[in-house]
Parts: C-alpha cells; structure tokens; sequence
C-alpha cells in the first residue's frame, strides 16, 4: 500500500492486466508517442502520461499508436475484442466520440444481441472527459449519459485512485464493452491504492458517507465535493450519505432507494448537462420507486445546459462545486 | 491456380444455394411472409464464392447489408439463415438480428450490417487478432460502392495499410448505392484510391467466378503471406432493388435483364466448365434439384419454427449485467 | 496529586481514524472521575467507542461539546484536582492548543505500521510503546487484522511494548500461507519473534489467532509467558461454519454486512467503513485463495481440526480465557471443564469481538494477567 495519483493506479491496473493476460492490449493515439518520428520513443504515454512506461515494457506489439484515426481504430478495437483479443482504446476526449460513435453505439454494444449472444466483445474504451482545464467546449465535457442510454454498454467513472485501479482492472476482466471515464481534473489526487491488483465488481454503489438527514448521489469528481459537503454540514446538524454508483451503467438501483426511504431527501449532483443526464435519471428513479419516502423535492446540481465554456471566470461558475452542493442540501434538509 | 473437380462442384453449389436462397426470400418477402428490410444478393454470387473459396474458418468475413451470400459462401446453415431472417427461434441469432445482422462467429462470419461502412474498422480489429496472436488468419471486409466512400473505409484501409495487417478489403460495385449511382458517386478509380493509401488492387469481372476467385487467390496469399492489405474491386450487377419492395425505377429499361442474359454467373460458370469438359451438365443439375430441395425445407422449417418467446428480449444484452 | 492538570485528547483509535466525533459527556463538569472511567463516547467513521479517564480527578472542563468533531490530539477536556485554579485551567488550555499541532503529527508519526521478513515473505506488523519488560503480541483471527486491536494496543501500550501483526494472508502481510494450517501460522508468528528478537512475549489471540497462541505455547513452551485467548480456537470442534464461508464468499456489501453483523452481539456496530474496509482486503489479489486454504485446513468438515484442550496442562504459563456469552461464532460452551488452572471470563451482552464490543474490560484482564505473572 502506497499513496498513488489516479494516473498511477490506472497506469497499474493496466500494466498489471498486460501481464497478466497476453491478450491484453492498448492501442490509441500517442499513448506511446514518438511513433515513426526520429526522437524520443514513449515520448508522451497519452497526452497527459497515463500510460507511460507501458510500451517500453510490452513493445508496440503491444502498445499500439495509431492515426489520428478515431473511427477506425476504435471499431479495430472492437473487432479485436470479438475475435480473441482484451484490448484497451484510447478515446483521448470523450468529445471525439463524435468521429466514431457508430463504432462504439451500433457495433460494439449490439454485435452480442444482434448475434444472439454469440459474441462476447472484451472491449474497454478509455476516455478523459470534465470541465476545469480551461480546454472549452470540444474539449471539457461530460458525455458520459450519452453512452450510459446505449443498452449494451457499461459506463464506470471512477471517484478517487483507490476506485481507478480496482475498476478498471474489473473493466479489463470483463467480458462485455465498457467506457471507461476518466476525470482529467483527477490525474494527480493521491491516496492509499494497494500494490496488489484487486477488482471493483460493477454494479454496486460505494457509500463513501453515512448519514440519516440527505442522500447526496454523485458521480466521478463530484464525489469529493459531495463528501466534503457531508463532512462539514455533518458537524453542523445535518447528516449526509454520500452515494457514488461507481457505474452509471449497470446503476446500482437499491443502493439509491434504500438510502433514500432512510433518509427522504435527496440530492444528485452531476457534472454532465442537466438534459437526459444521469441527474435526471436518477431523480425519476426516485420519484418513481421512493416517491412516498420523500420529504422533499428532489434537487439536481449540474452545470447549466450550456456548452463549456472557455473563459476562466465562466468556466468555473459552469462547474458544480461545493457551494452549490452545500446549497441544495441545505435545501432540502429545509436549512437554506 | 486450377480448380479440382471436387472444387467446382462445390463452387456451384454455393453459387445455386445463395441465387435459390435469394430468389426464395424475394417470393416470400412479396408474399408477406418475411418482416422487416431485405436486401438481396442475387447477380453477385461469383463475388462471395470465389473470395470466400480461399478462406478458411480461421479467416474473418465482414459484410454488408447485402449479407446473405457472404454469410452461404462462409459456411453458415441455411436452414438457421433462413429461420433468422423470418425472425423465429432456432435462427441464426435467435432472432434477434434479423437479415441485416445475420452472423455466426463460430465460421468466421463477423455479421451482416446494418450500418453502411460499418464492417471495415471490424475487419482490422480481426486482423490484428490474427497478426497480434500469430494465428495466420487474415481478415476480409466486403464494401458496397456506397461504403467505399464512407470515412470508416477510408480511415480503415490507412490503419490496415499503417499497421501492415492481414486485411483485404473488397469493393462489390453493383452500380448503385442504393439508387444513385457509382459512376456519380465515386470519385476517380478505387484501384487508385487504394494505391493511395499504399495498398495493390485489381478490377475485375465480378460476374465471372474464374476471374474472381484468381485475383482474391492471389490478393489472399499476398496478405496471408505478410504482404500487408489487398484491395479488390468487383464489377457486378444485383438483380433485385436496394431493398425489397424497390421498384428500381432508377435503373435502365432492360438492364437487368440483358445481364440476366449475357453475364448471369451461374450461366458463365456452367458453359466454362461444361465447355471444358471438368464437369457435366447433369451433375450441375442433381445441384439444382438437391439446392432447391433444401431451401424448400428451409422455408418450410422457418415457417413452422416458434416465435422467440418474451423472456428472450432481455437476454443476451451483456456476458453478465 | 495536588496541581496536575490532565489534558483529555482526542484518542487515535487504529491507523486511518484522523478525527473524532463526540457523542456524549458520560458526567457532568465539576464531577470527580476514577481512572478508567468511561466518561466520554467517541464515534469515528468505523466504530463507536467509550473513553476512559486516562487518570483521576476531576473533570474540570468539556472543552468539546457533543457534536464535535475534532482531529486526533484536539484537546476535549482537562481533568484536575480541585486545588488547580480556573486561571491554570484556562492558560493550560490555550498553551495546549498553541502546541497542539505538533504534537498530533508527533504522535501520528509514532503510529506507523512496519514489515519485516520472515522466511522470506514480508509480515507487516504495528509496535505502539517502548516499556521494557516482557512484550505483549496481538494475533488476530481468520479474516482480521492488526486494526482489531485498535482499542487495545494504545491502552495496553501505556505501560508495555505492544506488537499487533497481519498474519499471512491478512492484511499487509505475504498472501502466501503455505498449507495454512496451524503449524503454518504458527512458524510465521515465531519467525516474527525470532525476526524482531523477542524472546518471550505475552501472547493475546482472537479466535484463530487464539488456536496459533495457544499452538505456540506448545511446540515453544519458553516464548509465551502468558496466554490470554479471546474466544479462541482450538477447545472443541463446533464453530459456525456459514460465517466462514460467507466470509470468504461475499463481495458485495449488503451481504459482507450481514455476515460481519454475526460477529457482534449488536450487528448494528457494523459500520459501512468497517465493511467497506472488509471488502478492500478480501479484493486484493490472492486473499480468497489464503483465506479458503487456511479455512481448509483448520476447519475441514464443517469442523475445527485443531483441538488441543487435553493439552493445556502442558502448558506451563498463565492462560486466561475471554468469552462473549452471546458468541455465535465459536459458542462459549467450550470453556466447560476446563482445568482449574484456566481462569475463564465470561463476558454478558459480548458476541465473537469481545476486545472490541468491551474493550475497557478486556484490556483490564489483559493488564492484570500480564502484570501479576
């Protein structure tokens, strides 16, 4: 056990699996780097390291660069995965599933179906996704949704390192395509991640707080604004359980309710759009199989249904933090 | 490379099953007996047979919506074809996929599709399975004239080309993407648009199985060989519209049937070998008789088989959820 | 003694708890405190739990009130003699919270868990005091680690030297555990003795960790000098084997709760950390193959497979034996004729977990034994 970045627990989880698994392999664009060029070789490990040391270790056999090519090395990916291997794409942003969404909404989440369950498809796509970098609208936002609607698909956005390694080793070992989410904002929170690989199982939420007052549901980076949330209305007289589904596809559906016929209030905070995001999701949910338990409407906390924008000043009044977090549950613990 | 008899027989017999196939479902389709969209491969038989004779059950196929010959020329059960595109249990897919997604992994067929261009990315994934486990497998994707000019082709060819894999991509060039034409609608030669990306191609006589089943011959052993990706282009009529139900108002007056005519494949096939005395006429016949025997079956089959039953549309969405 | 001031402090009960809740006063400010007497209660993320007066007086001044919740050091009370002035109450409270920063990090810095080899493989282990005499050595059941003892190891550290060790398979330990039978376990916790150069220690064993204190005391009479087994292993046959496997078996947290809530006469002390604890462990590569080989080979058949209760008089050192009344794991029925020379415990209202559910007293029995032999 040791203090390590999200970047390192999925750089772990990844090396782990590769050598655990010959049929494991990676294959985006630049997560080696340097490919044909005459310099440095694993010069970048993707754009911001995460994969570095992996090609140096497993060679380009298997690490793969590949094109600025997204459409076809994405549906390679999946293809591969369908006829024997367990690879590992790159999807740099998530913004560019627009050049290859077909690959990823009408092959790989429906060959098993089409098929007749005839094809197991191993694929993982990672993806970095988030506001927060300054990057603007095609590079900082949180598809995420988009793919959870696809049946076919699992969708994990991992909240801290810890859940980083152990999800995606789970990813790896899992026999279905998963997207995997990765908060760009998260790349150097640290904490204590065992050396040893271990593996999440999908599905199941994590309670990260207990409390009797407010169920605070959030996803990937809002969890730890959630829990500070928790933390500090805790010890002012309201008591807080934080819920982070881990997957948003399967979602952990009890783990919701149950809290919530505990604590009749509910909050979900989510920093994709508030349209047909999980936020809304999660409160029909609730409206439906908990409507009687509840003491008070239910709040979501997400960004305004507007592009991310580029300018400083906007794009952090876009982003959910904790003041609007502390805000809404002060809300509905009828606190404001 | 000379065929054996053996061979051609075998050849013919695929050629007569799909052409039976195609014209059995098109008489169904009209009948109201068969849902939803069909898209039907007759005229093109000599494609499927002859680049599938140089594959084996290691090797991968990726089709079009235009599936159901590729999915013959690769081995998969007619009988389970033919309960798959009348939706019912014990098809192919159980139903669930239909013509446009027919598929069998267990022969190499990586499915029909739905999407136009969908097949190309698949094919280099299968083709870095065979090349990344050493398998000696190669990959193929078939493309209409109308897939050939989606991105996912082009960016595909680059990648297969960039990463040397054991893929062969071939054009079938029916004329018309659904109802406009290749001519219009394909800049410059594909030959060319494939020497672009580094890649060797041939044009050929899609109608004439001889000379397809030569060029995929030797485009095959390149790439299996580690010649990196073959192109091929097939010049070739279909017989029926885009779709079932298309009045094809689009195409010439008499031109499906001069090719009927004058370039029909199986029509080519027997007076060649016929001709050159490898084979005889009343052979080629029992083939006929005994190929309309089993589609008459499969229909029957079909017709008779259960519908799929309520629980089977929640199952098999994921290995585990 | 006239003149001395107690700072009571938030306590740091095992290694992740950083900060404190307080729930309630047990007395009254002004009211006179015996040592030892529970007289606030503490709620961490884990567990909830009594503290006691580290020594007597009066309780002059809650500093925290409840509700609180405080860093591990913050100062939450002082305890004086009457004689002692408001004026010195007050100034030793804000000289206490001038220093008191370093003084937490100090202590944090103390508490760190380290390894060492033993036959080759790495047993993580946590020293907590540096009194001379004999040591003390914590050896806890399947399952567990050195966290359990996280209400006895500070206490007990007051005036002992106190190892608590991951057994093989546990914790930060090796996930190799050779044949994970009792002669397994056993080498490992002698060749951490014979690693640190400990000759003798007092040995307390929880359940498994009872069955290799007391396999110890057998094959190496000289190392233990006492042996306080808490609901151990190795007295009778019957022990509750769908605990074992459901241990073993769950992955997911409402059953892991569940199957943790068997250990406690009050499952509701289950905490969701103390599960989501369970889980991190039992995920770790190699923990599900350890555990099902230890539990293979100590319990085959349904059945405990070490049984040495014809063999106490062997044993030379003081062995006391704890027991919670309401254990539903290994039932305290097994302490029934045992040798006179045994002396037995019987805790009311304790499950499996005695030195957790009723640490004051356990701790208690600990001291005297160790301390009178």
């Amino acid at each position: 056990m040791s203090k390590k970045s999200f970047r390192q627990a999925v750089n772990e989880a990844l090396r782990d699996e590769m050598r655990r698994d010959s049929r494991v392999i990676l294959m985006g664009e630049d997560i080696a780097g340097g490919m044909g060029a005459a310099g440095e070789q694993d010069a970048w490990g993707g754009p911001l390291g995460v994969t570095k040391g992996l090609m140096p270790e497993f060679g380009r056999e298997r690490v793969l660069d590949t094109p600025i090519s997204e459409s076809a090395f994405i549906g390679a990916a999946v293809g591969a995965a369908a006829t024997g291997l367990r690879p590992v794409a790159d999807l740099m942003f998530i913004d560019f599933m627009g050049v290859c969404f077909d690959q990823i909404l009408n092959q790989a989440a429906k060959l098993r179906y089409m098929f007749g369950g005839k094809a197991t498809v191993p694929v993982v796509i990672r993806t970095m996704f988030g506001a927060g970098f300054r990057a603007a609208s095609q590079h900082s936002q949180g598809l995420y949704p988009l793919f959870a609607h696809v049946p076919g698909l699992k969708v994990v956005v991992p909240s801290s390192p810890y859940e980083a390694k152990g999800l995606m080793t789970q990813a790896i070992r899992d026999d279905d395509p998963v997207i995997f989410c990765e908060h760009k904002a998260m790349y150097d929170d640290q904490e204590d991640v065992p050396d040893e690989p271990y593996a999440i199982p999908f599905g199941e939420a994590n309670v990260t707080r207990e409390g009797d007052d407010v169920t605070i549901v959030a996803i990937g980076r809002m969890v730890k604004f959630a829990n500070e949330v928790a933390d500090k209305l805790g010890k002012q007289g309201i008591s807080c359980t934080v819920i982070d589904p881990r997957t948003i596809s399967p979602l952990d559906r009890n783990t919701i309710i149950d809290s919530v016929e505990e604590t009749g209030r509910l909050v979900v905070v989510d920093e994709a759009s508030p349209r047909c995001g999980m936020a809304a999701d999660i409160a029909a949910l609730v409206a439906q199989d908990a409507f009687k338990a509840l003491k008070a409407p239910v709040r979501m906390v997400t960004p305004p249904h507007t592009p991310v924008p580029f300018s400083a000043a906007l794009e952090d009044i876009y982003i959910p933090g904790v003041p609007r977090i502390e805000a809404a549950v002060r809300a509905v613990a009828g606190q404001a | 490379m000379e065929l054996n008899r053996e061979q051609l027989l075998a050849a013919y017999h695929q050629m007569r099953t799909i052409r039976e196939f195609e014209e059995r479902v098109h008489r169904e389709f009209s009948s109201g007996s068969i849902p939803g969209f069909v898209h039907l491969y007759a005229g093109e038989e000599a494609c499927a047979v002859g680049v599938c004779m140089n594959l084996s059950a290691k090797d991968y196929i990726a089709s079009t919506h235009r599936g159901h010959g590729h999915c013959i020329a690769k081995g998969c059960d007619v009988k389970a074809m033919m309960k798959e595109i009348f939706g019912r249990k014990g098809g192919l897919c159980g139903g669930k996929g239909g013509s446009m997604h027919i598929a069998d992994m267990s022969k190499g067929m990586m499915g029909a599709n739905g999407i136009v261009g969908g097949g190309p990315p698949l094919i280099c994934g299968a083709a870095l399975t065979a090349k990344t486990l050493k398998t000696g497998g190669v990959a193929v994707a078939f493309v209409g004239d109308g897939g050939f000019n989606q991105g996912t082709t082009l960016e595909s060819m680059n990648l297969a080309a960039v990463w040397k894999l054991p893929a062969i991509f071939v054009l079938e060039d029916n004329g018309y993407a659904e109802s406009t034409a290749s001519s219009w609608s394909i800049s410059g030669e594909p030959v060319k648009r494939a020497a672009g990306f580094g890649i060797p191609g041939e044009q050929v006589n899609g109608h004439d199985f001889f000379a397809v089943y030569e060029a995929a011959r030797k485009a095959i052993s390149r790439t299996r060989e580690g010649g990196g990706p073959s192109f091929l282009h097939f010049k070739v009529s279909r017989y029926f519209g885009h779709f079932e139900g298309d009045a094809t108002t689009y195409r010439g007056a008499g031109e499906v049937d001069k090719v009927r005519a004058e370039r029909d494949c199986l029509t080519l096939f027997r007076k060649r070998v016929e001709g050159a005395g490898l084979l005889k006429a009343d052979q080629l016949d029992t083939i006929d008789k005994e190929v309309a025997a089993l589609i008459d079956a499969a229909v029957a089959e079909a017709k008779a088989a259960p519908e799929p039953s309520a629980e089977d549309l929640l199952t098999d969405v994921y290995a585990s959820y | 003694m006239a003149g001395e001031i107690t700072a009571l402090t938030m306590p740091k009960w095992g290694l992740a708890m950083t900060e404190g809740k307080l729930v309630a006063w047990n007395v009254a400010e002004g009211t006179p405190v015996a040592p030892g007497q529970p007289i606030v209660e503490i709620e961490t993320e884990k567990i909830t739990n009594v503290y006691e007066a580290p020594a007597g007086g009066v309780l002059r001044k809650c500093v925290a009130v409840a509700g609180d919740t405080l860093p591990v050091g913050a100062l939450i009370g002082v305890l004086a003699d009457p004689s002692v002035s408001d004026e010195d109450i007050a100034r030793f409270i804000e000289e206490f919270r001038a220093e008191a920063p370093e003084t937490s990090a100090a202590e944090a810095e103390a508490v760190r868990v380290a390894s060492v080899t033993v036959n080759g493989r790495p047993i993580q282990y946590l020293k907590m005091g540096d009194a001379g005499g004999i040591p003390l050595l914590l050896v806890h059941g399947l399952g567990g680690d050195l966290n359990n003892w996280l209400f006895n190891q500070p206490v007990l550290a007051q005036k002992h030297t106190v190892y608590a060790l991951d057994l093989p398979g546990h914790g930060g330990s090796t996930k190799d555990v050779g044949g994970g039978d009792i002669g397994a376990m056993t080498a490992a916790v002698v060749g951490f003795l014979d690693a640190l150069s400990v000759d003798r220690a007092h040995f307390v064993g929880h359940s498994l960790g009872g069955g290799i204190a007391l396999s110890a005391a057998l094959e190496h009479p000289r190392r233990a000098a006492t042996l306080t087994l808490i609901s151990p292993v190795g007295l009778g046959s019957e022990i509750n084997v769908d605990y074992i496997d459901g241990f073993i078996q769950s992955e997911r947290r409402k059953e892991m709760k569940v199957v943790l809530g068997r250990l406690f006469a009050k499952p509701e002390i289950v905490s969701n950390e103390m599960v989501n604890d369970v889980l991190k462990y039992k995920r770790l590569e190699g923990v599900k193959a350890a555990l099902s080989t230890i539990a293979r080979a100590i319990f085959r058949g349904n059945k405990q497979g070490f049984i040495v209760r014809d063999r106490l008089s062997e044993i030379s050192a003081p062995i006391q034996i704890i027991w919670g009344e309401q254990d539903a794991i290994i039932p305290s029925s097994q302490v029934a004729g045992l040798p006179a020379s045994v002396s037995v415990h019987m805790l009311a209202g304790v499950g499996h977990m005695a030195h957790m559910e009723q640490p004051q007293e356990v701790n208690k029995l600990i001291e005297r034994l160790v301390t009178s032999s």
